[in-house]
């Protein structure tokens, strides 16, 4: 056989783990007959997890291996047609992987394959330069932040590099808070290196000594795969700018959404209370331990190589107006292939959701951006371009990444409290109206989704929201109302059926559904009977819907699918 | 007997460590007793109550003895849309344990986080830090029975 492998590379982010990509490289390499295995991080494509490509002579072959059967492993080392994965064209054609160019590509901790890829020419080419230059190069290039503010890159270095300072300090933010959003870390698992080159090309920029990376505590491959990256910086003495050494140390979080605010983050930082102060002074001016400190997003650091590299003319190339680029998105939710996405400012959400994220035409109601503080967005307006100032209008916005699909099959009103029970209780309790407002804008909800809402309810939502909105410090406060003041324009209807006729028409919220069971196809194997929790399934198989828990357990279990829920008080055979 | 937090010791003492020793002790011991919160102030050199106050703060820290097994549920935005709250119940009926609580025997203890960056997996849970993906109600009962018999 003329076709050779070369070398297999196995998935191995956190994603492809959790789909069984470790015990897959064990079986690989004990079949493997000494062929070079190399852990890789995610390429994005998580749905077909996990993933490996086979290196050969003739090019790559990638495999999607959902079983470790003896026919699937001897079927790769054979270069098999089974199983073979391929990026779709229309994806393919949608996408624009810039960024992301070597996630997945190449081994996260080999400092040698990052160089080899062109890794760290950027910082060379930029150490070539003035500190202005390097800034006025991140200027033209239109970069904005991207970890939800949107404020642009190249004005806050600037601020930064006129600070005169004994430290001045730079912030790497990873708290990735948004629960729903994964970018920061396929970015740092993947090409851990490429956060760092951006970081180190920021402390020339602005005359920076010191360099923080706050990183969740949810991501211990992140944490590990930067510090093997960090160490092997210092050995090639990658950090040794303007002939000294900095400081790069990475702490991590301990769990608080707040934190991932700039102010908070500082506090944090210096061993306290995750608590927002009132700015100005801004951490520019007045940071850690009141040094000047500036802190930037993982993604906004990671495009720095590749403005660097390719000129920022030429970077701003892609994307709209106001919003230039590439941007990376956490798709998931109820579509066919949720993923980390790279695509060029201005995509419709449309080409986002359908055509890259092959989401059902019919089935989708909305999309949500920009987690707990964005808001939803209907199917009717997917024709909206993804960029700053397109989502702010319509009352979302873009956020860090995280986008949510909902399907029909979903309940606004309950997507609302959720969000408002997460908002809630991630409020540190500093200013009153973020304190006890969310908290009642929750307890409104809960009371809506539980049957029992009254029609001023709803005036209540809306004038709480707006208090609540102009009332807060920080942004968590600012825009933790959003998604119940989104869900109230687009989804009115959904709170007036909840409250009005008590009914749910997603048939999700438990309080307003009854489950039966259609007679007429039960084939009586008492699978229900067996495993329903509270015994609310009688002998001749029917369910009493005021013992039932609405569990789903006999849903799940019946072999017929003749199990389903459906409107309170609509069952025809239930009691 | 008094317990060991001579772990503290290779922290600096500055304040400003005060989380990376309050992590590094519940690394080790799996929480943070109140006789750990006494030694974490006393090695810093701060009040006991200011301790409190940042480990009450973070969600991170636990202040009670977890299980052996720490099922951690995902109730992120994706693994709700995907169902996690029926998880969560399945499980909790499973183990006759709440959100939060641990079992009799210290052998299972149920919590839920706010996103475990799988979300294309969901729903999503995790036992020790290991993370499990796409589960329905079998995948999730068969885990769970996989580690009764560990
Ligand atoms: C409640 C709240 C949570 C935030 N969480 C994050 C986060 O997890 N990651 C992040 O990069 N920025 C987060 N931000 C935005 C930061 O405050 C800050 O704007 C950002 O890190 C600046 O970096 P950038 O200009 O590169 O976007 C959050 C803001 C608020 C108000
Ligand atoms: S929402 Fe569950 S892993 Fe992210």
């Amino acid at each position: 056989m003329s076709n050779r492998i070369k070398k297999i590379k196995v998935g191995m982010a956190s994603c492809g783990i959790a789909a069984g990509a470790d015990e897959l490289y064990k079986i690989l390499e004990a079949n493997g007959n000494g062929i070079p295995l190399e852990e890789v991080g995610c390429i994005g494509h998580c749905y077909a997890e996990p993933l490996i490509e086979v290196e050969t002579d003739a090019g790559s072959i990638f495999y999607s291996v959902t079983d470790t059967k003896q026919a699937t492993i001897d079927n790769i080392f054979n270069l098999g047609e089974a199983s073979r994965f391929g990026i779709s064209e229309i994806r393919a054609a949608k996408e624009n992987v810039k960024i992301t160019r070597l996630c997945g590509r190449i081994s996260p901790t080999d400092i040698d394959e990052y160089i080899a890829n062109g890794g760290y020419e950027a910082l060379q080419k930029a150490q070539a330069m003035s500190s202005a230059e390097v800034i006025d190069e991140v200027k033209i290039s239109g970069l904005r932040g991207r970890g939800g503010g949107g404020f642009p890159t190249g004005m806050k270095w600037g601020f930064m590099a006129s600070k005169e300072a004994d430290e001045k300090i730079i912030i790497c933010n990873a708290d990735e808070g948004d629960p729903g959003a994964f970018m920061d870390r396929s970015v740092m698992e993947s090409v851990p290196h490429q956060l760092i080159e951006g970081m180190l090309i920021a402390a020339y920029a602005t005359g920076s000594n010191k360099l923080f990376i706050y990183c969740r505590a949810e991501y211990p491959l992140a944490i590990k795969n930067l510090k093997i990256a960090i160490d092997q910086a210092y050995e090639r003495k990658l950090n040794v700018i303007n002939g000294k050494p900095l400081e790069i140390i990475i702490k991590e979080g301990a769990g608080a959404f707040v934190c991932g605010e700039e102010t908070a983050l500082i506090a944090s930082l210096e061993g306290k209370r995750g608590m927002p102060r009132f700015r100005p002074p801004f951490p520019t001016d007045k940071g850690w331990n009141d040094f000047p400190s500036m802190i930037n997003n993982v993604e906004t650091f990671a495009n720095v190589p590749v403005i660097l590299a390719e000129g920022g003319a030429e970077y701003a190339k892609i994307g709209t107006e106001g919003s230039k680029g590439t941007k990376l998105f956490a798709l998931a939710g109820d579509l066919e292939n949720p993923g980390l996405i790279e695509v060029p400012m201005g995509i419709t959400l449309a080409e986002i959701v359908f055509d890259i994220g092959g989401a059902d035409r019919d089935s989708v109601k909305a999309v949500q951006t920009g987690g707990p503080s964005g808001g939803c967005i209907p199917v009717e307006l997917f024709d909206t371009p993804v960029d700053y100032d397109s989502l702010k209008s319509l009352g979302a916005i873009m956020g860090s990444g995280g986008m949510i699909v909902i399907g029909q099959n979903r309940c606004m009103v309950e997507t609302a409290r959720y969000f408002l029970d997460f908002t809630h209780r991630e409020s540190c309790g500093k200013c009153t109206f973020c304190r006890v407002g969310t908290k009642r804008m929750f307890e409104t909800l809960e009371r809506i989704t539980a049957g029992a809402g009254e029609i001023a309810d709803i005036n209540f939502l809306e004038d709480m929201g707006t208090k609540v909105r102009s009332g807060s410090l920080c942004g968590l406060g600012q825009t933790a109302p959003n998604p119940v003041l989104a869900t109230l324009c687009y989804f009115k209807d959904e709170y007036l059926s909840h409250i009005e006729n008590r009914q749910c028409e997603a048939l999700e919220c438990p309080a307003l559904v009854d489950v039966e069971i259609k007679q007429d196809k039960c084939i009586k194997c008492k699978l229900c009977i067996k495993n329903c929790p509270v015994n609310a399934v009688s002998d001749d198989f029917v369910i009493d819907n005021t013992l039932c828990t609405r569990c789903n357990s006999c849903i799940e279990v019946c072999p017929k699918d003749t199990i389903f829920r459906c409107k309170k008080g609509d069952g025809y055979y239930s009691g | 007997m008094s317990t060991d937090y001579s772990c503290l010791e290779q922290i600096d003492k500055n304040p400003g460590n005060l989380i990376k020793g309050l992590q590094t002790i519940q690394a080790e011991h799996s929480y943070i007793a109140d006789e750990a919160i006494v030694a974490t102030a006393n090695y810093f050199s701060m009040a006991v109550v200011e301790v409190e106050g940042v480990v009450s703060f973070y969600a991170q820290f636990k202040r009670t003895q977890p299980g052996k097994f720490q099922i951690c549920v995902c109730d992120g935005t994706a693994c709700h849309i995907k169902g996690s709250t029926l998880m969560l119940d399945w499980i909790s009926t499973e183990l006759k344990i709440a959100d939060g609580e641990t079992d009799a025997d210290g052998f299972f203890s149920l919590e839920t986080a706010a996103c475990l960056g799988c979300c294309s997996l969901a729903p999503v849970m995790s036992v020790n830090g290991k993370v499990f993906g796409n589960l329905d109600r079998k995948a999730t009962l068969k885990i769970l029975k996989e580690y009764r018999k560990k």
